[in-house]
């Protein structure tokens, strides 16, 4: 600011080694957001490129998994799954649990996996990481599609589900996990372009986080002293909202989804501002 | 009017040698204990100057140090300099690929950076689509791409495989793509690295043309690095010759790569030995007493040449290009070599080369196989001390042989 009013000059940009904490840059994100999406549309196509079902595949791992689940969990364990009808219980867990944890998979190897590309040319390094994002959002929908296939059955065919108005939120939850899965990707990458250690702990973190998180089962079934710990996860109520709206079983306080609102958003914007620091100098140290 | 378009001024970049690892960690704590205290870095001041001969155990380099200079609109600025030397660095820094380690760089107008051609092409998206995605990632809005997407199509000549994904590409016909879509970006500065080297000669051709083509029609300004001189001679109206990360000269393009040229020569002039393993050639550059002739004065240098095969007829072969890598004389000749040294001459007498700094590049070939082939073993130039005609002296290296005055008569 000072330099520009004691010389009279107009740059439209100035690059030195010091940089503003704050600012967020997300104008330039959204001059890019052709990139964004050719980012997605190249996840999409190539996917399925070569391949005989192409996007039927998107199906074949919820179904197994609730298949696996079903018979391990529910059969021989024998977990509750508070009377709601155990395939749609487990199908409506790994719906959100996968889309959350593909997503922050992905998007917490960002500068690492994305290293060439970020060292050829300069864009801004959140496209990168909203289009992972967004890209296993469209599968997310499509799996969420097999979902509402599969309780539009029960709905029609069994008494014991009843959905009620709380679906109307369901966009809002959907956006929450999205924002989730963001921030502590954004994170996770930050911290991991020097020092690598973090990236084995994550595939044990994300696994251990499902069994903390009531994808398996109710949170009506955790015993009280522990019912915090699952709570602090913002995940927990957002899985326990969308099963309470679609099957009428699980709980729904909305000050506890208010606190989950409110973490996630202060995740977010902690892991833009991380990530936006790292982004400046990171190649050195990949 | 002239307009400032990029202003660097004391730039510096380090960086750490050897593995990010064991080491750093410590110096990271060290680094965040002295910023915390409002100390200066305490790596800044073990860091030596960047020159990749010398190995003086420094555990951090400066590969760019204090560069400043200024860009004007409309400039195609070539930056030579040897390997290592901080091109790339500095351009990486110009395209934000990383960060400056102090100083500051200001630019007007949009950078576009051409570091890489064919930046982001995934090999199982068509051609079309990594138009598209190339595009997009420089920068460019969609409805921007379509509108030059048929220019792109024409300048690249792949206008048949377009559908086709870019792993069935060949890599010239990737790096035409890559080019055609970097050349219609318009931004209004260019940053071109040693990308044509890739290409075949008529593409090479093609895309220097365009880029002066760009520079002149609308303006634009263009960063040009390249190891190739006559490149840099056609399409640079200015030039910087960066050395162990320092700017050692900056101005108007000949003068740049004559100086340049005569640096590296005064280095090189000592005994060299060229031997090979290859069939036991030993080849030693045994005299050459005159790195710098008058025009027309003889040049002359001896070799040692022995191999183990026994008494062979050998061809050999030399070849003189000018500063702009053209080739301005070629000879040969039969010779007969033995297990013993043998020492040879080449003596160049009335050449009639115009004055410029010249390289020589050997090759031997027994039976019509080359056995030997070393381009640049050795440069000479030819001074203008000792013929008055000024033109001579501003167009070095862009005249052939040079004929003196009493070649035209009046019948």
């Amino acid at each position: 600011m000072i330099d520009i009013l004691t010389k009279k000059e107009h740059w439209d940009d100035i690059i030195s080694s010091k940089h503003n904490l704050l600012s967020l840059n997300l104008q330039e994100v959204w001059r890019y957001r052709d990139l964004l999406l050719m980012f997605v549309k190249r996840d999409f196509v190539t996917f399925y490129k070569q391949t005989i079902l192409g996007p039927i595949w998107f199906f074949v791992q919820p179904i197994f998994t609730t298949i696996i689940y079903t018979f391990v969990f529910g059969n021989l364990a024998q977990i509750s799954t508070d009377e709601a009808p155990p395939i749609l219980f487990y199908l409506a867990g790994i719906t959100c649990w996968n889309y959350f944890a593909d997503s922050f998979n992905k998007t917490s190897t960002t500068f690492v996996s994305n290293q060439a590309i970020f060292g050829k040319v300069y864009f801004p390094r959140l496209i990168i990481p909203l289009s992972i994002v967004t890209s296993n959002l469209m599968k997310f929908g499509i799996q969420f599609g097999l979902f509402l296939g599969v309780w539009m059955y029960y709905l029609l065919t069994n008494s014991t589900i009843h959905p009620n108005i709380g679906i109307l939120i369901v966009p809002v939850l959907i956006l929450m996990m999205a924002c989730l899965s963001l921030g502590t990707g954004l994170i996770i990458t930050s911290l991991t372009t020097k020092y690598r250690d973090m990236t084995f702990l994550l595939q044990f973190a994300i696994q251990l986080l499902m069994y903390g998180t009531p994808v398996i089962y109710p949170l009506s079934t955790v015993p009280s002293e522990y019912k915090w710990l699952v709570l602090i996860n913002p995940m927990t109520s957002i899985i326990e909202t969308f099963k309470h709206a679609f099957i009428g079983k699980g709980t729904f306080e909305l000050n506890q989804l208010g606190i989950s609102f409110l973490l996630i958003t202060i995740i977010l914007f902690l892991g833009i501002i991380i990530f936006n620091r790292t982004e400046k100098n990171f190649m050195d140290t990949v | 009017m002239s307009q400032t378009v990029i202003k660097i001024e004391s730039l510096s970049k380090q960086y750490r040698l050897g593995q990010v690892g064991t080491g750093t960690l410590s110096h990271d704590l060290n680094r965040w204990w002295a910023n915390i205290r409002g100390r200066e870095d305490p790596f800044k001041k073990v860091t030596t100057i960047n020159d990749r001969n010398i190995a003086d155990g420094g555990e951090y380099v400066w590969a760019l140090k204090d560069i400043n200079f200024e860009v004007e609109k409309g400039e195609i600025l070539g930056i030579i300099g040897k390997n290592g030397a901080g091109k790339s660095t500095l351009l990486k820094i110009l395209s934000k690929v990383t960060g400056p380690t102090t100083g500051t760089i200001k630019t007007k107008g949009r950078i576009a950076s051409l570091l890489e051609v064919g930046t982001g092409f995934h090999p199982e998206m068509t051609g079309r689509e990594n138009i598209y995605m190339n595009g997009t990632l420089n920068g460019m809005r969609r409805h921007e791409i379509k509108a030059k997407l048929d220019e792109i199509i024409d300048f690249a000549g792949v206008a048949k495989y377009l559908d086709t994904p870019t792993k069935r590409y060949s890599s010239g016909m990737t790096v035409r793509l890559g080019f055609a879509v970097a050349a219609f970006l318009e931004p209004e500065i260019l940053i071109v690295d040693e990308v044509l080297a890739v290409g075949d000669f008529e593409f090479q051709d093609k895309a220097i043309g365009r880029m002066s083509e760009i520079s002149g029609q609308s303006g634009r300004t263009i960063l040009f690095v390249s190891h190739n001189m006559g490149a840099i001679q056609r399409l640079c109206t200015k030039a910087i010759h960066l050395q162990n990360g320092e700017v050692s000269d900056i101005g108007e393009t000949s003068r740049v790569i004559g100086r340049y040229f005569s640096k590296d020569s005064k280095k090189n002039n000592v005994l060299r030995d060229l031997s090979t393993e290859f069939a036991g050639i030993i080849i030693k550059l045994f005299k050459f007493n005159q790195p710098k002739a008058g025009f027309n004065q003889p040049i002359k240098f001896e070799f040692i040449i022995s191999t183990n095969l026994q008494a062979n007829e050998i061809r050999i072969g030399v070849g003189i290009n000018n500063s702009l890598s053209n080739r301005v004389v070629t000879t040969s000749s039969t010779i007969t070599t033995s297990s013993h040294d043998e020492k040879f001459s080449i003596e160049l007498a009335n050449h009639y080369l115009p004055p410029d700094n010249y390289e020589v590049s050997l090759g031997l070939d027994l039976g019509g196989n080359t056995i030997f082939f070393s381009n640049n073993i050795l440069q000479f130039e030819i001074s203008a001390d000792e013929i008055l005609n000024p033109l001579l002296v501003e167009r070095s290296g862009r005249l052939g042989v040079f004929l003196p005055n009493k070649t035209i008569h009046n019948n």
